[in-house]
């Protein structure tokens, strides 16, 4: 039975949900799916940003207005934020050694990055809607 | 209760302080730096798209604030980020996927880099300051 189940599984389905902590195979595959989802939404924000320069300030917003910009600098923001924070968060675990100092540093990095996330979608939702 | 003393201050096996710099480990390090960099820049964008949607007179203030030397290092320096960091996660994922890990490629791929980033840095920052409307 052992034999038929690896085969019907993927290396990452074999791995997913051990070591001692249970989420550290979940937290690296987070990671890289960020990671490959940001190389074609990095992509269109570089490109965002030279429409945007290249316009005067209230065409610039007008076009960031746009349905599908609005979406994709939603979904760049968001998904870089989410990034950012698992990477923080590796980096934390890595060099922070005292406990306390470890989880409060942990929490802090979620705090800031919940509330970016909420002025992002805040101001995107405005420029877009007009409310 | 024996604690350890802590005053010891032995000396570490072989470490940072008498290593010579290896392209290596000094991309490997750079692309946490960068990470981290990026991650203050997110900040910067979220307080600076705020202040588009909801407080013009802020939004006058920052835009004037990054028009500044300071503004445009800073600006610079976090393109140089995401260029540096985009091009160096392609060559992690890559790794991850078990490709590239003779010495000669990483060498290869990591100058590849360090070149393709500097070079889209300028390219993205000169075309947004204007700098090739001369010769176009």
């Amino acid at each position: 039975m052992h034999d038929k189940d690896e085969k019907m599984q993927s290396a990452y389905g074999r791995i997913h949900g051990l070591g001692s902590a249970k989420d550290g195979t979940g937290h690296w595959w987070a990671q890289r799916v960020s990671a490959v989802a940001l190389l074609g939404l990095g992509t269109w924000f570089v490109y965002a940003v030279l429409i945007f320069t290249a316009m005067e300030p209230v065409a610039a917003r007008d076009w960031l207005a746009q349905p599908l910009n609005s979406i994709l600098l939603a979904l760049f923001t968001l998904t870089a934020l989410y990034h950012g924070q698992l990477g923080l968060q590796v980096v934390i675990e890595d060099y922070v050694h005292t406990h306390a100092r470890k989880y409060a540093a942990l929490v802090l990095v979620q705090f800031v990055t919940y509330g970016a996330m909420a002025a992002v979608v805040y101001a995107i939702a405005k420029i877009s809607l007009g409310v | 209760m024996a604690l350890a003393p802590k005053t010891h201050k032995r000396p570490l096996s072989p470490h940072l302080q008498i290593y010579r710099p290896q392209i290596t480990s000094v991309l490997s390090i750079s692309h946490r730096l960068t990470g981290i960099a990026l991650y203050f820049g997110l900040l910067l964008l979220a307080a600076w798209l705020l202040t588009l949607a909801a407080y013009p007179p802020c939004f006058a203030w920052m835009q004037g604030l990054l028009k500044t030397l300071l503004g445009q290092v800073v600006l610079f320096g976090w393109a140089f980020c995401f260029f540096y960091h985009l091009l160096n996660g392609v060559r992690h994922l890559a790794w991850d996927a078990g490709a590239g890990f003779a010495l000669p490629d990483v060498y290869r791929t990591g100058w590849a880099v360090v070149g393709g980033s500097v070079f889209l840095t300028i390219l993205a920052y000169g075309t947004a300051a204007g700098w090739w409307v001369n010769f176009i």
